[in-house]
């Protein structure tokens, strides 16, 4: 095989790797939207906040360090401990469970029944909000996040590799922390899926996404249901966040991964689980293989920045529900 | 102002015993309208009620409140012997009342067999951990609740379509799905906004089966609203007229079709022609 073909196969497998990562993103959008109609523009500084909490916590950080020293004219930054990262993860769940619980009571329990407008500003004031709540507690400088995840360029996938081509090819180049961002992808998406589809309030979450009278009148309460899936998707949110600052650090760029979350949604569809995996993954791929091809060649590069957008407006034109969405059937 | 009743066996062999729902003085008003003035009435333990009146009368209104999605401005509604406070429809479900709705309130995207068990989730009572980690307890229930959800399907013949999406399926078959899912929750009470609307003759026929078999055979109180006269007549042990709002009649199906006030507000006709 040619080396051209080859290192064209090795684009296609980082831009999957990349795609998963978009995918988890797109992932928790699809949660909160399936289930209460509100596009949480929000989601992307979830993430930020999930990570920022999670290294503030392993590193002993004082919450809200800054203001207390500010109001009480003290000095403390740390407590002076480490926490494995395991437990330091398991609080960071609790506190995104927290943060849902208080959304849904001071702020979408009262937006019942507006229009999606609305709530979409709503969690616009959310995302600001928790950044600056994110800033305030734990600091704006960028943190480096280690969770002891391997790095690197994978020596094992290379040598495995190496023999397909001739004397120019080395092997595929695959970072070690992609490979165990699509594990944990993976993990996650499946687990998620046994929850909606085999438990109690699996199959009370479909029944509010499908119809809230309907879930009323069986014995739901949508308030339960919502803080369920917010939480959920914090802490999709989470692992979002782990993997895009392990990868370049935990800093309030993050909270633009949010962005790119949108073609990914435009894709495979606002309402459809599988959709935001496809739709991930179709982005990641396309736009690396676009500009291995294309872009690089011929159009001067930095074609990553865009082709995602222009792929979701052909979508928007030709298929608006995307992949997975639920068709839209007019009855006249 | 409560009126005790004595219990008494029917004609059929049905237990008939003491009120079980009992609405006191009820108004409720969207803005300046009233849809219900001042109306009282009550449903008996182990009874067929039906509410009947013209369009607009406010009889899913009505059964609205018993349901609790709408919360009456005046009024007390009592339920077996104790004052219910002002309640959330989820809340009102979980102390053993179901309903089903004038216009399918369906999770279309789900099989058959899952809407029926949404209608279980009352039953089950695994915390949320437990179900994620489908602990024992979890798996038990699960298995416990689907045998209960297969007897309901036996029981109203909907075997066939056990797997298929709600949404694929055909009116009537839908309305039957939904009275599977209100009777999976093993209520003691039972609305039925509608129960018959839009079948064909055979189809009303199955769904009044179903519904005396119900009641029959799981003793299950249920109150009905029916358009269609006859079948209202068949069915119910009492019935509760209302005309604008107003309760205009109430008694036993001969009682309320010799009513004169119900004889020219609502049926128009003299009974004889109504058959």
């Amino acid at each position: 095989m040619s080396a051209d073909f080859l290192y064209g196969i090795e684009v296609i497998i980082n831009g999957l790797m990349a795609g998963v990562l978009y995918a988890l993103v797109a992932l928790g959008f699809v949660l909160i939207y399936k289930a209460s109609g509100i596009f949480n523009y929000a989601q992307g500084v979830m993430a930020l906040f999930a990570a920022l909490t999670l290294v503030g916590i392993m590193e002993g950080q004082v919450p809200f360090g800054h203001l207390i020293n500010a109001i009480f004219g003290t000095d403390i930054h740390h407590f002076g401990w480490e926490v494995p990262a395991l437990l330091a993860i398991l609080l960071t769940v609790l506190v995104m469970g927290l943060f849902a619980f208080l959304v849904q009571k001071f702020v979408f329990r009262h937006l019942v029944g507006q229009e999606p407008i609305i709530l979409f500003m709503a969690t616009i004031g959310l995302a600001y909000f928790l950044e600056g709540v994110g800033d305030l507690m734990w600091g704006s400088d960028i943190k480096t996040l280690d969770l002891g995840l391997p790095q690197g360029g994978s020596l094992w996938v290379e040598d495995l590799t190496a023999k397909l081509g001739g004397d120019d090819f080395y092997g595929f180049f695959i970072d070690k922390l992609d490979m165990v961002a699509a594990l944990v992808a993976a993990v996650l998406v499946t687990g998620l899926i046994l929850f909606a589809q085999y438990t109690k309030q699996g199959r009370a979450m479909r029944a509010v996404a499908d119809d809230h009278q309907a879930a009323l009148s069986v014995g739901i309460s949508l308030n339960f249901i919502w803080v369920l899936v917010w939480s959920l998707a914090g802490m999709v949110a989470l692992v979002a966040g782990i993997m895009w600052g392990a990868k370049s650090g935990v800093q309030f760029s993050l909270s633009l991964i949010a962005l790119k979350a949108l073609p990914v949604l435009m894709l495979g569809g606002f309402t459809s689980i599988p959709g935001a995996i496809v739709g991930g993954l179709i982005i990641g791929v396309g736009e690396k293989l676009f500009e291995y091809t294309i872009g690089a060649p011929f159009l001067g590069g930095a074609t990553e920045n865009w082709f995602a957008y222009m792929l979701a407006l052909l979508f928007l034109v030709f298929r608006p529900q995307g992949l997975f969405g639920e068709r839209i059937i007019e009855r006249v | 102002m409560k009126t005790s009743y004595e219990p008494y066996v029917t004609a059929d062999g049905r237990k008939i015993g003491d009120a079980m729902m009992d609405m006191r003085n009820i108004t409720l008003r969207f803005g300046g309208v009233e849809a219900i003035k001042d109306i009282s009435f009550d449903i008996r333990e182990g009874e067929i009620r039906a509410i009947i009146g013209p369009n607009g009368a406010g009889k899913s209104s009505m059964l609205n409140v018993i349901s609790g999605f709408y919360n009456p401005q005046v009024g007390e509604v009592w339920f077996k012997g104790e004052r219910r406070p002002p309640m959330k429809p989820y809340q009102v479900s979980r102390l053993g009342i179901a309903r089903t709705f004038q216009n399918i309130a369906l999770f279309e995207g789900m099989s058959v067999l899952d809407n029926i068990m949404t209608g279980r989730l009352r039953h089950m009572k695994a915390g949320l951990l437990k179900q994620a980690v489908w602990f024992g307890q979890a798996e038990k229930e699960e298995t416990e609740n689907r045998e209960a959800v297969e007897r309901i399907i036996d029981f109203l013949e909907i075997q066939a379509i056990r797997k298929t999406p709600v949404g694929r399926l055909p009116y009537g078959l839908k309305k039957r799905v939904e009275l599977a899912r209100a009777l999976a929750a093993e209520p003691k009470l039972l609305l039925l906004d509608e129960p018959m609307a839009g079948m064909n003759v055979e189809e009303k026929e199955d769904m009044s089966r179903f519904i005396l078999d119900v009641n029959d055979e799981f003793g299950t109180t249920i109150a009905l609203i029916e358009h269609d006269m006859g079948v209202v007549m068949d069915l119910s042990d009492r019935v509760v007229v209302m005309d604008y709002g107003r309760k205009i009649g109430d008694g036993t199906p001969d009682e309320v079709r010799n009513n004169q006030d119900v004889i020219d507000a609502y049926l128009g006709v003299p009974h004889g022609e109504m058959e």
